[in-house]
Protein backbone atom coordinates (compact mmCIF):
# COMPACT_ATOMS: atom_id res chain seq x y z
CA UNK A 1 0.00 0.00 0.00
CA UNK A 2 1.36 3.36 -1.01
CA UNK A 3 1.28 5.90 1.79
CA UNK A 4 2.18 9.55 2.09
CA UNK A 5 5.74 8.63 3.14
CA UNK A 6 6.40 7.14 -0.29
CA UNK A 7 5.49 10.43 -1.91
CA UNK A 8 7.54 12.42 0.58
CA UNK A 9 10.59 10.24 -0.16
CA UNK A 10 10.20 10.84 -3.91
CA UNK A 11 9.87 14.57 -3.26
CA UNK A 12 12.93 14.58 -1.00
CA UNK A 13 15.08 12.71 -3.52
CA UNK A 14 14.00 15.04 -6.32
CA UNK A 15 14.71 18.11 -4.16
CA UNK A 16 18.21 16.82 -3.31
CA UNK A 17 18.86 16.08 -7.00
CA UNK A 18 17.97 19.68 -7.78
CA UNK A 19 20.35 21.04 -5.13
CA UNK A 20 23.09 18.67 -6.33
CA UNK A 21 22.53 19.88 -9.89
CA UNK A 22 23.10 23.48 -8.81
CA UNK A 23 26.37 22.49 -7.13
CA UNK A 24 27.90 20.31 -9.84
CA UNK A 25 26.90 22.46 -12.82
CA UNK A 26 28.15 25.72 -11.39
CA UNK A 27 29.13 27.15 -14.78
CA UNK A 28 26.07 26.29 -16.83
CA UNK A 29 23.20 28.65 -16.01
CA UNK A 30 20.73 26.74 -18.18
CA UNK A 31 21.20 23.55 -16.16
CA UNK A 32 21.01 25.59 -12.93
CA UNK A 33 17.62 26.96 -14.05
CA UNK A 34 16.50 23.41 -14.84
CA UNK A 35 17.64 22.32 -11.37
CA UNK A 36 15.48 25.07 -9.86
CA UNK A 37 12.55 23.69 -11.85
CA UNK A 38 13.29 20.24 -10.39
CA UNK A 39 13.26 21.70 -6.86
CA UNK A 40 9.92 23.38 -7.50
CA UNK A 41 8.56 20.12 -8.92
CA UNK A 42 9.60 18.35 -5.71
CA UNK A 43 7.77 21.02 -3.70
CA UNK A 44 4.68 20.50 -5.84
CA UNK A 45 4.78 16.73 -5.31
CA UNK A 46 4.92 17.27 -1.55
CA UNK A 47 2.04 19.77 -1.60
CA UNK A 48 -0.16 17.51 -3.72
CA UNK A 49 0.69 14.44 -1.61
CA UNK A 50 -0.26 16.18 1.64
CA UNK A 51 -3.36 17.63 0.00
CA UNK A 52 -4.50 14.21 -1.21
CA UNK A 53 -3.71 12.22 1.92
CA UNK A 54 -5.06 14.85 4.34
CA UNK A 55 -8.19 15.39 2.27
CA UNK A 56 -7.78 19.15 1.96
CA UNK A 57 -7.72 20.76 -1.48
CA UNK A 58 -5.86 23.94 -0.47
CA UNK A 59 -2.56 22.15 -1.12
CA UNK A 60 -3.49 21.70 -4.75
CA UNK A 61 -4.48 25.37 -5.03
CA UNK A 62 -1.11 26.34 -3.60
CA UNK A 63 0.67 23.95 -5.99
CA UNK A 64 -1.00 25.85 -8.81
CA UNK A 65 0.42 29.15 -7.57
CA UNK A 66 3.87 27.56 -7.25
CA UNK A 67 3.50 26.47 -10.87
CA UNK A 68 2.62 30.04 -11.89
CA UNK A 69 5.64 31.50 -10.16
CA UNK A 70 7.88 28.78 -11.64
CA UNK A 71 6.72 29.62 -15.15
CA UNK A 72 7.28 33.35 -14.57
CA UNK A 73 10.71 32.68 -13.08
CA UNK A 74 11.75 30.53 -16.05
CA UNK A 75 10.65 33.19 -18.53
CA UNK A 76 12.49 36.03 -16.76
CA UNK A 77 15.58 33.87 -16.13
CA UNK A 78 15.88 32.84 -19.74
CA UNK A 79 15.31 36.43 -20.91
CA UNK A 80 18.16 37.61 -18.69
CA UNK A 81 20.27 34.75 -20.05
CA UNK A 82 19.57 35.77 -23.65
CA UNK A 83 20.54 39.44 -23.11
CA UNK A 84 23.63 38.35 -21.15
CA UNK A 85 24.68 36.11 -24.02
CA UNK A 86 24.01 38.91 -26.53
CA UNK A 87 26.32 41.24 -24.67
CA UNK A 88 29.16 38.86 -23.86
CA UNK A 89 28.91 35.90 -26.23
CA UNK A 90 29.09 33.45 -23.35
CA UNK A 91 26.91 32.36 -20.46
CA UNK A 92 29.68 31.50 -18.00
CA UNK A 93 28.34 32.60 -14.63
CA UNK A 94 31.81 32.99 -13.14
CA UNK A 95 32.01 36.60 -14.31
CA UNK A 96 28.40 37.64 -13.89
CA UNK A 97 29.50 40.13 -11.25
CA UNK A 98 31.02 42.18 -14.06
CA UNK A 99 27.55 42.90 -15.44
CA UNK A 100 27.37 46.31 -13.66
CA UNK A 101 23.77 47.24 -14.22
CA UNK B 1 -1.44 -4.09 -6.78
CA UNK B 2 -1.57 -2.21 -10.06
CA UNK B 3 -1.38 1.16 -8.31
CA UNK B 4 1.68 0.03 -6.35
CA UNK B 5 3.31 -1.02 -9.60
CA UNK B 6 2.34 2.28 -11.25
CA UNK B 7 3.67 4.27 -8.30
CA UNK B 8 7.07 2.58 -8.43
CA UNK B 9 7.23 2.97 -12.21
CA UNK B 10 6.42 6.71 -12.05
CA UNK B 11 8.62 7.32 -9.00
CA UNK B 12 11.57 5.46 -10.52
CA UNK B 13 11.28 7.31 -13.82
CA UNK B 14 10.87 10.74 -12.21
CA UNK B 15 14.01 10.18 -10.14
CA UNK B 16 15.93 8.76 -13.09
CA UNK B 17 14.82 11.73 -15.20
CA UNK B 18 15.90 14.18 -12.50
CA UNK B 19 19.29 12.48 -12.18
CA UNK B 20 19.86 12.57 -15.93
CA UNK B 21 18.90 16.26 -16.08
CA UNK B 22 21.88 17.16 -13.92
CA UNK B 23 24.28 14.50 -15.24
CA UNK B 24 23.88 14.62 -19.00
CA UNK B 25 26.57 16.34 -21.06
CA UNK B 26 24.34 18.01 -23.58
CA UNK B 27 21.77 20.57 -22.29
CA UNK B 28 19.37 19.55 -25.07
CA UNK B 29 19.34 16.05 -23.58
CA UNK B 30 18.88 17.65 -20.15
CA UNK B 31 15.70 19.36 -21.36
CA UNK B 32 14.38 16.11 -22.80
CA UNK B 33 15.04 14.29 -19.51
CA UNK B 34 13.30 17.15 -17.72
CA UNK B 35 10.23 16.53 -19.89
CA UNK B 36 10.32 12.83 -18.92
CA UNK B 37 10.53 13.80 -15.23
CA UNK B 38 7.54 16.18 -15.58
CA UNK B 39 5.42 13.56 -17.34
CA UNK B 40 6.08 10.99 -14.63
CA UNK B 41 5.45 13.54 -11.85
CA UNK B 42 2.09 14.17 -13.52
CA UNK B 43 1.51 10.40 -13.38
CA UNK B 44 2.29 10.41 -9.66
CA UNK B 45 -0.27 13.17 -9.12
CA UNK B 46 -2.95 11.34 -11.13
CA UNK B 47 -2.41 8.34 -8.82
CA UNK B 48 -3.55 10.35 -5.77
CA UNK B 49 -6.48 11.87 -7.61
CA UNK B 50 -5.11 15.34 -8.35
CA UNK B 51 -5.94 15.26 -12.05
CA UNK B 52 -6.14 19.01 -12.50
CA UNK B 53 -2.62 19.70 -11.21
CA UNK B 54 -1.34 16.76 -13.25
CA UNK B 55 -2.81 18.12 -16.48
CA UNK B 56 -1.58 21.61 -15.59
CA UNK B 57 1.89 20.16 -15.12
CA UNK B 58 1.82 18.57 -18.57
CA UNK B 59 0.42 21.69 -20.26
CA UNK B 60 2.43 24.37 -18.47
CA UNK B 61 5.72 22.59 -17.80
CA UNK B 62 6.02 20.31 -20.81
CA UNK B 63 4.14 22.52 -23.23
CA UNK B 64 5.55 25.89 -22.27
CA UNK B 65 8.50 25.90 -19.87
CA UNK B 66 10.40 22.93 -21.34
CA UNK B 67 9.89 24.19 -24.89
CA UNK B 68 11.11 27.64 -23.79
CA UNK B 69 14.24 25.99 -22.38
CA UNK B 70 14.69 24.04 -25.62
CA UNK B 71 14.41 27.23 -27.70
CA UNK B 72 16.98 29.06 -25.58
CA UNK B 73 19.42 26.11 -25.51
CA UNK B 74 19.24 25.82 -29.29
CA UNK B 75 19.40 29.59 -29.90
CA UNK B 76 22.60 30.18 -27.96
CA UNK B 77 25.78 28.95 -29.61
CA UNK B 78 27.80 27.79 -26.63
CA UNK B 79 30.72 25.45 -26.16
CA UNK B 80 29.13 23.18 -23.59
CA UNK B 81 32.24 21.04 -23.15
CA UNK B 82 34.05 24.00 -21.59
CA UNK B 83 31.06 24.57 -19.31
CA UNK B 84 31.65 21.22 -17.62
CA UNK B 85 35.20 22.07 -16.59
CA UNK B 86 34.33 22.37 -12.89
CA UNK B 87 32.22 19.22 -12.86
CA UNK B 88 34.75 16.90 -11.20
CA UNK B 89 36.06 19.61 -8.89
CA UNK B 90 32.61 20.49 -7.54
CA UNK B 91 31.41 16.89 -7.33
CA UNK B 92 32.63 15.99 -3.78
CA UNK B 93 31.23 19.17 -2.23
CA UNK B 94 27.94 18.70 -4.07
CA UNK B 95 27.63 15.07 -3.00
CA UNK B 96 28.47 15.97 0.62
CA UNK B 97 25.79 18.66 0.75
CA UNK B 98 23.29 16.40 -1.03
CA UNK B 99 23.89 13.58 1.48
CA UNK B 100 23.47 15.94 4.44
CA UNK B 101 20.28 17.36 2.96
CA UNK B 102 18.88 13.91 2.17
CA UNK B 103 19.65 12.71 5.70
CA UNK B 104 17.85 15.73 7.13
CA UNK B 105 14.82 15.23 4.92
CA UNK B 106 14.81 11.51 5.76
CA UNK B 107 14.86 12.43 9.45
CA UNK B 108 11.91 14.76 8.92
CA UNK B 109 9.90 12.15 7.03
CA UNK B 110 10.73 9.54 9.67
CA UNK B 111 9.58 11.89 12.42
CA UNK B 112 6.38 12.58 10.56
CA UNK B 113 5.79 8.86 9.91
CA UNK B 114 6.35 8.07 13.59
CA UNK B 115 3.39 10.28 14.39
CA UNK B 116 5.33 12.62 16.63
CA UNK B 117 4.08 15.67 14.77
CA UNK B 118 0.57 17.02 15.12
CA UNK B 119 -0.16 19.02 11.99
CA UNK B 120 -3.64 19.98 13.11
CA UNK B 121 -6.83 18.94 11.37
CA UNK B 122 -8.19 20.77 8.36
CA UNK B 123 -11.10 23.03 9.23
CA UNK B 124 -13.21 21.33 6.56
CA UNK B 125 -13.80 24.41 4.39
CA UNK B 126 -11.63 22.92 1.65
CA UNK B 127 -12.32 19.24 2.24
CA UNK B 128 -12.12 17.03 -0.84
CA UNK B 129 -15.68 16.02 -1.72
CA UNK B 130 -16.49 12.69 -3.25
CA UNK B 131 -19.58 13.82 -5.13
CA UNK B 132 -17.83 16.28 -7.46
CA UNK B 133 -14.78 15.83 -9.66
CA UNK B 134 -11.37 17.17 -8.67
CA UNK B 135 -11.44 20.00 -11.19
CA UNK B 136 -14.94 21.08 -10.09
CA UNK B 137 -13.88 21.19 -6.43
CA UNK B 138 -10.73 23.16 -7.30
CA UNK B 139 -12.74 25.58 -9.40
CA UNK B 140 -15.20 26.17 -6.55
CA UNK B 141 -12.27 26.97 -4.24
CA UNK B 142 -10.25 28.99 -6.73
CA UNK B 143 -13.04 31.31 -7.85
CA UNK B 144 -14.60 31.90 -4.41
CA UNK B 145 -12.23 32.12 -1.42
CA UNK B 146 -9.01 32.39 -3.44
CA UNK B 147 -10.14 34.74 -6.19
CA UNK B 148 -7.81 37.55 -5.07
CA UNK B 149 -4.79 35.21 -5.09
CA UNK B 150 -5.85 33.92 -8.49
CA UNK B 151 -5.90 37.44 -9.89
CA UNK B 152 -2.55 38.26 -8.29
CA UNK B 153 -1.15 35.17 -10.02
CA UNK B 154 -2.42 36.61 -13.28
CA UNK B 155 -0.66 39.91 -12.52
CA UNK B 156 2.58 38.00 -11.79
CA UNK B 157 2.36 36.35 -15.19
CA UNK B 158 1.64 39.72 -16.84
CA UNK B 159 4.67 41.30 -15.13
CA UNK B 160 6.84 38.36 -16.18
CA UNK B 161 5.62 38.63 -19.77
CA UNK B 162 6.23 42.41 -19.95
CA UNK B 163 9.60 41.95 -18.26
CA UNK B 164 10.73 39.28 -20.71
CA UNK B 165 9.63 41.41 -23.67
CA UNK B 166 11.28 44.58 -22.33
CA UNK B 167 14.51 42.70 -21.61
CA UNK B 168 14.86 40.97 -24.97
CA UNK B 169 13.23 43.49 -27.31
CA UNK B 170 15.61 45.27 -29.64
CA UNK B 171 14.45 48.58 -31.08
CA UNK B 172 15.23 48.66 -34.82
CA UNK B 173 17.40 51.55 -36.04
CA UNK B 174 15.51 54.72 -37.04
CA UNK B 175 14.70 54.65 -40.72
CA UNK B 176 15.18 50.91 -40.98
CA UNK B 177 12.84 49.00 -43.26
CA UNK B 178 9.75 47.68 -41.54
CA UNK B 179 10.05 50.08 -38.65
CA UNK B 180 6.68 51.05 -37.22
CA UNK B 181 6.10 54.61 -36.02
CA UNK B 182 2.92 54.31 -34.04
CA UNK B 183 2.55 58.05 -33.36
CA UNK B 184 2.78 58.80 -37.06
CA UNK B 185 0.22 56.11 -37.85
CA UNK B 186 -2.28 57.39 -35.29
CA UNK B 187 -1.94 61.08 -36.23
CA UNK B 188 -2.70 60.33 -39.91
CA UNK B 189 -6.13 61.71 -40.88
CA UNK B 190 -8.31 60.53 -43.78
CA UNK B 191 -8.40 63.98 -45.40
CA UNK B 192 -4.60 64.12 -45.59
CA UNK B 193 -4.38 60.72 -47.22
CA UNK B 194 -7.30 60.51 -49.67
CA UNK B 195 -8.87 62.85 -52.22
CA UNK B 196 -12.34 62.72 -53.71
CA UNK B 197 -12.57 63.22 -57.50
CA UNK B 198 -15.41 62.81 -59.91
CA UNK B 199 -13.62 62.62 -63.28
CA UNK B 200 -15.23 63.27 -66.66
CA UNK B 201 -15.75 60.21 -68.82
CA UNK B 202 -12.81 59.54 -71.09
CA UNK B 203 -10.45 61.88 -69.29
CA UNK B 204 -7.79 60.95 -66.86
CA UNK B 205 -7.43 61.99 -63.30
CA UNK B 206 -4.75 64.45 -62.32
CA UNK B 207 -3.18 63.63 -59.01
Amino acid sequence: MIGIEHYLVVGAILFVLGVLGIFINRKNVIVILMSVELILLAVNINLVAFSAFKGDLVGQIFAMFVLTVAAAEAAIGLAILVIYYRGRGTIAVDDVNRMKG
Amino acid sequence: MIETLAFYLFAGLVIAGGAMVIMSRNPVHSVLWLILAFFNAAGLMVLVGAEFIAMLLVIVYVGAVAVLFLFVVMMLDIDFAAMRAGFVKNFPLGIAIAVILLAELGLGIGAYGAGGLELGAADGTAAARSDVSNIEAIGALLYKPYIILFEIAGIILLVAMIGAIVLTHREPKPGARGRQDIGKQISRRPEDATVMKSPEYGEGVEL
